[in-house]
């Protein structure tokens, strides 16, 4: 079981729909999920944005910071859906998920062990002590 | 100078918190070395040879009386009773204890100071001319644009996990004192013919391995365009960066793999889609935060015991003839404290010198100081008519070397004696090529003269930019040391060029005074520099007094 992380903490994934791969896009029925990786162009999902329920981006590494400025492009190209971050992602890194549009963390349980809820929600007050939301209106308040 | 306001203060605040409970986390196990890593780093602490090591940010150079004296402070209780400042602008202590380090940084917090971002793969303190505000060829003040990208680039959500570090360097000078080609991205305070303000913007320069020059990306850029435009440049480098291979990770490479052309449409794409996120708050704070580089209120007074001193005092006139700088105000002058005693390591100040600059800065200097990427520390506005006094004062300190852009100024990194990476020592061959030059006493007959070395090829001494620079490798277990020739950091940028064969460290202190010697030989006149010669000549002369047989003889 996989858990998802948001302001309120830890809880289960109540996303049921399919998440099909970026590849397995022509498969794609309205509200259901669209998966993308670091090196793929989220570029093609533009015309398809009002139809998707999800659009999970896989963080392989932690230290792979592809994946924020993927999630800042979705935003910018007008995808007002859920955005999630899945895979190693730090609790440290939950304020830079945040603040770069996803709404959501998903992670396994040996990482859920290892840093707990209260990890988590020490960073849920990510708009606050932020540089970038006193330079420019925010990005998807 | 800038003065945190609450926002900025809770925000170090706020940081601090959050690294002493990655520190607990660590010890814990929450976190793993590899994830621990990355975010000591982006706080400033290195694991180093003997022990870690703190990299305190010193913004575009700038500091004022109370944060030089925290840094004394912090050296004693917390380190070995000296700092070391360095080619980025930064101070760095090199025997803190890591349950010791969120207290330096709470210290450090509570002068308006901190250790954020100056490592990791994020981007780094912002560096700007050390004598910005103060130089008389200065166009605009750079440091409050500094400031603005220092807030901008901080906590950036999207940048804290780049291909590889990221630097970022500004001059609002013609003359470039602040190596901007040498840099990620460089950027020029300019002009364009209608008389507006805004930037030529370079990318993609860089030392390291594999030394480039950075190259026009956008040629004029207007001012309020700067940070979508600079926001659009890590993006594309973000997603274009390779991460296969941290030596072809820097945007140079980017740059050089895709080719500026196709890079610059990218960039301009990106451009276009996020210029409209900005709506005029970043135009706002800038303009509050220029109010806070409003200059001094300088003085006027007599000349004329300062001249009469100067006259009389031929140790005094040497000084003002090597670490003056024109300052625009009548009257006024940049002051250049040598941190390059011959026989010590450059960029070294002991907490005693720390106070004695301070001190001086206050009594005389409008409370500032600056930190300059050549190691040395600058008193940015000094009225000449107290120079003597302070001359005396930095006599007694130990701090007043005359050796301001000469032989002995010499850049060098930490090299072997502190640093893991290194591949052979620099500070002794910097020590011992400046007590060379100190017996021979020629180095003010020989004139601007910039050496610069680095102890491994990542060329943290800048050695690729120094008009003689030599790089430390270890060959099967043996220092040897590489010369390169006709580099320059400034306006007129090149990369030096490979003389030949490398010299064992014993020998490479004769092999600089050859060249040294050689140049004094062969100059036009007493007016053409070492890198005039060298640009005139070519580099077959100079590999004779290198290599040539007399050379060899002699040897």
């Amino acid at each position: 079981m996989t858990i998802i992380v948001t302001d309120r903490g830890f809880a289960a994934d109540d996303f049921a729909r399919p998440i099909h791969p970026l590849e397995g896009v022509e498969a794609l029925k309205d509200g259901e999920g669209i998966e993308i990786g670091p090196a793929d162009d989220p570029g093609a999902l533009i015309p398809l944005l009002g139809r998707i329920g999800l659009i999970r981006i896989r963080f392989p590494v932690f230290a792979d910071g592809r994946g924020f400025s993927h999630a800042r492009d979705l935003r910018r190209c007008g995808y007002a859906g859920r955005l999630r971050a899945a895979g190693h992602v730090l609790a440290d890194q939950y304020a830079m998920c945040r603040r770069s549009g996803f709404d959501e963390v998903e992670i396994d349980e040996a990482l859920a062990a290892r840093q707990p809820q209260d990890q988590w929600l020490a960073r849920a007050n990510w708009r606050d002590h932020w540089y970038q939301a006193r330079l420019r209106a925010p990005l998807c308040a | 100078m800038y003065r945190y306001n609450d926002f900025d203060e809770a925000f170090v605040r706020e940081r601090v918190r959050q690294f002493r409970a990655q520190v607990e986390r660590r010890i814990d196990g929450s976190l793993t070395e590899d994830e621990f890593r990355p975010l000591r780093l982006m706080n400033g602490l290195y694991l180093q040879l003997h022990a870690y090591m703190l990299r305190v940010a010193i913004p575009y150079g700038t500091l004022r009386v109370d944060q030089m004296r925290r840094l004394a402070d912090i050296a004693e209780r917390w380190d070995r009773g000296y700092g070391h400042f360095t080619t980025r602008q930064n101070i760095q202590f090199n025997w803190p204890r890591l349950k010791d380090v969120p207290d330096i940084l709470d210290a450090l917090a509570d002068v308006g100071m901190h250790a954020i971002q100056t490592s990791g793969n994020c981007v780094r303190n912002v560096t700007a001319d050390h004598f910005a505000g103060a130089a008389a060829d200065e166009i605009a003040d750079p440091r409050p644009v500094a400031e603005l990208l220092r807030q901008w680039s901080t906590d950036h959500p999207e940048f804290q996990f780049l291909p590889r570090k990221f630097k970022i360097a500004i001059t609002g000078s013609p003359n470039d004192r602040a190596v901007t080609r040498a840099h990620d991205i460089g950027l020029r305070m300019i002009r364009n013919a209608a008389g507006e303000p805004g930037y030529e913007v370079l990318v993609g320069g860089g030392l390291g391995r594999t030394p480039m020059l950075g190259q026009v990306i956008r040629d004029f850029l207007p001012a309020e365009d700067l940070l979508p435009y600079v926001e659009a440049i890590l993006g594309a480098y973000n997603l274009k960066g390779r991460r296969d291979n941290k030596y072809k990770a820097r945007i140079k490479i980017t740059v050089f793999e895709n080719g500026l052309d196709a890079f610059r449409a990218e960039v301009e794409k990106r451009f276009a889609r996020l210029r409209s996120e900005w709506k005029g708050a970043d135009r706002a704070l800038l303009a509050e935060i220029e109010r806070h580089f409003a200059p001094p209120a300088f003085r006027e007074a007599p000349l004329d015991e300062y001249e009469a001193f100067r006259a009389a005092n031929p140790a005094f006139r040497a000084w003002t003839d090597t670490n003056l700088h024109p300052h625009r105000a009548p009257g006024y002058a940049i002051v250049t404290i040598s941190l390059k005693k011959p026989g010590a390591t450059p960029g070294d100040a002991t907490a005693h010198q720390m106070r004695v600059m301070a001190d001086l800065a206050e009594a005389y200097g409008h409370g500032e100081l600056r930190v300059s990427h050549e190691q040395n520390i600058v008193l940015p506005h000094v009225h000449r008519s107290d120079l003597p006094a302070i001359w005396q004062r930095l006599r007694e300190a130990d701090l007043a070397t005359a050796n301001v852009g000469l032989v002995s100024d010499i850049i060098a990194c930490p090299g072997m004696d502190y640093c893991a990476l290194a591949t052979a020592r620099s500070i002794p061959v910097a020590q011992a090529i400046a007590r060379r030059f100190e017996e021979l006493d020629i180095e003010h007959e020989v004139g601007p003269l910039k050496i610069k070395i680095s102890g491994c090829i990542n060329a943290c001494g800048h050695h690729h930019v120094g008009h003689i620079g030599i790089l430390g490798l270890d060959r099967a277990g043996v220092e040897n040391y590489q010369i390169t020739l006709g580099g320059d950091g400034t306006e007129t940028a090149s990369l030096g060029e490979k003389m030949g064969p490398g010299f064992p460290a014993e020998e490479i202190v004769g092999a600089v005074e050859r060249l040294v010697l050689g140049y004094l030989a062969i100059r036009r006149d007493a007016e053409e520099t070492f890198l005039q010669t060298v640009r005139r000549v070519g580099l077959e002369p100079f590999k004779g007094f290198l290599y040539g047989t007399e050379a060899r003889d002699a040897a």
